[in-house]
């Protein structure tokens, strides 16, 4: 909170006192202008919050507009994240189990981080735009959450496998010298012992699994979410440059939303935090 | 070890290819059950260039009307997005027609698109280059030493051509890469910006001018129109899939049916501006009321008289926009296209068809006495 009321301070702050022409070495500006087209007051922003978003079918306040796209993105991410994380660990445990797999999945798994979202977007719309199994059509929507779940299962598969790989020696030796098998030893030691790795990267995909369905949702123009709404008042910037922040405070609130769920899941796993070092 | 790694690799992209295989032939095969099991309405899909605003009007009223539903069409509209390009969606086969510029798609045609202009709907440019009455541009030869927006993806063309007829040549302007909004022109980084009549022309007219305490007037700005100029480019068309109207009678059928009432949408957005902007918001566009007005009653200017009737293409401004489009170098040196587009690339014969029935039908396709109304802009557009 303090730390709101600080940027609010700074933001205000330059406003009143940088040149309007902004900090201009040479030819480059390194600090932006104060007018307010560049910089609108923080009480701008939050007084176009209250006014209607649109006319006719759409007036609702621009408040509850944003809420309602939050709400609309932070369901998708969250679906995005859920099938990111099942896939994530289902490659890990994989990776774990056979080296083969882990020598031939693994740079795959890092390769397909260097695609950029924007180029797979619209290819993931046009496959999934064909399936159609009995009565289930695939939804655009369907779409953006692959995309959140495509970046979300990267740190999840990673820091997993380094969790899965995390117990001593002596204790996997232990376990194969009273005969345990593979499957137990998963889950009442790897398992267990991968919990500190995998909650950095749970909030890891959590992270990415927003910035994934913003992206998407700008990229191939999903109706409803919070991407197209900043894009929508973005077009506008010029004559309602207060506005345009909006649905900006609208998408850092799907990321605190996103962080405290991985947060709370940290309390839930607590008693297998055990030597974890305290972020 | 090595060695099987290697296997591995080529079985996953083996395996890619039979799925993506897979997944093509999939998609011809249930559009073409779709269109047998719903009854009475054929099921057409419209690809926009972007979300639903009165760039379209056209076509929402005509939804909005019942007037495709008249003619047995169940059309939906798919709005355009940042990374959508409506031509890929017509020849994937997930849109029946795409909205689209002409110069744009000339490049994919050359490209290997088989798509056919098959009603060319406005017949006007909408696109100018604005700058302030200071900066004392008024002709294309004035650009020579500025700085100059673009929105560059095949936006930049008619500039370019205009700029070439008057002796500038690229390497003579500093071309700066222009956002959606217009901050970059008010704050002065753009001395002369592209601006869409109907769209940014506006959001710089219902912005607050710091000087004046008011809204910017057109009286504080310099307008190039590429259509006086003598370099303006063929914009909104409706595109179809070659293929399919040469192979499939119905979709041909279709066609004309389809163009027939997207007119009588038209001639209803003339005949009725302010009902056709709210048809357009209520469809969930997110632009202010004002704005929405004007845009409809832009884009009714660039349609509106229509000489030979709406969607006629005229040869000599097809010809004209295939000319620049094969003569005008841009930055990199390239130019759109190297040869000229095949026949297929238009066609009259499907709205000639469909302008015979609204004729018979006494609906106006002309509008010669078309008189646009008077938009009062407010600030944001609101």
């Amino acid at each position: 909170m303090a730390g709101v009321v600080l940027l609010v301070v700074l933001w205000e702050l330059y406003k009143a006192l940088g040149p309007a022409t902004g900090v201009v070495i040479g030819d480059l500006t390194v600090l932006p202008r104060t007018t307010d087209l560049a910089m609108p007051h923080v009480w701008d922003m939050i007084g176009r919050l209250f006014e209607p978003s649109g006319s006719g079918r759409n007036a609702v306040p621009v408040w509850l507009a944003v809420v309602q796209a939050s709400l609309f993105s932070l369901g998708v991410a969250a679906v995005g994240w859920v099938v990111g994380v099942f896939v994530g660990l289902l490659l890990a445990i994989l990776m774990q189990r056979f080296r083969t797999a882990e020598s031939a999945v693994l740079p795959w798994i890092i390769l397909s981080q260097t695609v950029p979202l924007i180029a797979i977007a619209p290819l993931v719309k046009r496959w999934g735009s064909t399936i159609e199994i009995g009565t289930f059509t695939w939804e655009n929507w369907m779409s953006v959450a692959v995309i959140a779940s495509y970046l979300a299962f990267f740190p999840v598969s990673v820091g997993a496998l380094r969790g899965l790989n995390s117990p001593d020696a002596i204790h996997v030796e232990l376990f194969r010298s009273y005969g345990v098998g593979w499957w137990k030893t998963l889950f009442t030691l790897r398992l267990p012992a991968s919990v500190p790795y995998l909650l950095p990267a749970l909030r890891l995909a959590a992270a990415n699994a927003v910035i994934g369905t913003v992206v998407a949702e700008v990229s191939i123009g999903l109706r409803g979410g919070i991407g197209r709404m900043i894009i929508e008042f973005a077009q506008q910037a010029s004559g309602d440059p207060a506005r345009t922040w909006a649905p900006i405070f609208g998408a850092i609130a799907i990321g605190l939303v996103a962080a405290g769920f991985i947060a709370l899941l940290g309390v839930l796993l607590r008693r297998y935090r055990r030597g974890e070092v305290p972020a | 070890m090595k060695h099987s790694t290697r296997l591995l690799a080529m079985g996953a992209i083996a395996a890619t290819a039979i799925a993506l295989a897979g997944c093509s032939s999939g998609g011809s095969s249930s559009s073409s059950t779709d269109s047998a099991t719903s009854g009475a309405l054929t099921p057409v899909k419209l690809q926009l260039q972007w979300y639903s605003q009165a760039q379209f009007a056209g076509y929402y009223a005509a939804l909005d009307q019942g007037y495709y539903k008249d003619e047995g069409l169940d059309v939906s509209i798919l709005e355009g997005a940042a990374d959508i390009v409506p031509i890929d969606t017509l020849t994937s086969g997930q849109a029946d027609y795409a909205i689209s510029w002409v110069p744009k798609v000339l490049g994919s045609i050359e490209q290997g698109a088989a798509v056919t202009d098959v009603a060319q709907i406005f017949e006007r440019s909408g696109t100018t280059q604005i700058s302030m009455k200071s900066a004392g541009i008024t002709t294309p030869a004035d650009l020579k030493g500025k700085t100059v927006g673009s929105w560059g993806y095949g936006n930049e063309w008619e500039l370019f051509a205009g700029m070439q007829k008057a002796g500038v040549g690229v390497g003579d302007i500093s071309l700066v890469s222009q956002a959606f909004d217009m901050n970059g022109f008010l704050a002065g980084d753009i001395q002369a910006a592209q601006a869409m009549t109907y769209n940014e022309y506006a959001q710089v007219l219902e912005t607050v001018n710091p000087a004046t305490g008011k809204l910017y007037q057109p009286s504080d700005l310099n307008v190039i129109d590429w259509n006086t100029a003598g370099t303006a480019m063929l914009q909104d068309a409706v595109w179809a899939d070659s293929t399919r109207l040469a192979d499939d009678p119905a979709y041909a059928d279709t066609t004309v049916k389809f163009i027939k009432a997207s007119i009588k949408g038209w001639a209803y957005a003339r005949d009725n501006p302010e009902e056709a902007a709210k048809i357009v918001t209520a469809s969930g566009s997110q632009l202010g009321e004002s704005h929405q007005l004007w845009m409809t009653n832009e884009v009714n200017k660039l349609i509106w008289p229509s000489e030979n009737g709406v969607g006629m293409i005229n040869q000599n401004e097809w010809d004209q926009t295939v000319s620049i489009a094969k003569g005008t170098k841009n930055e990199t040196g390239a130019t759109i296209i190297t040869s000229d587009p095949p026949a297929t690339a238009f066609s009259n014969e499907y709205v000639t068809k469909a302008l015979d029935e609204l004729k018979a039908e006494g609906v106006d396709v002309n509008g010669t006495s078309f008189k646009p109304i008077t938009v009062t802009l407010k600030e944001g557009g609101k």
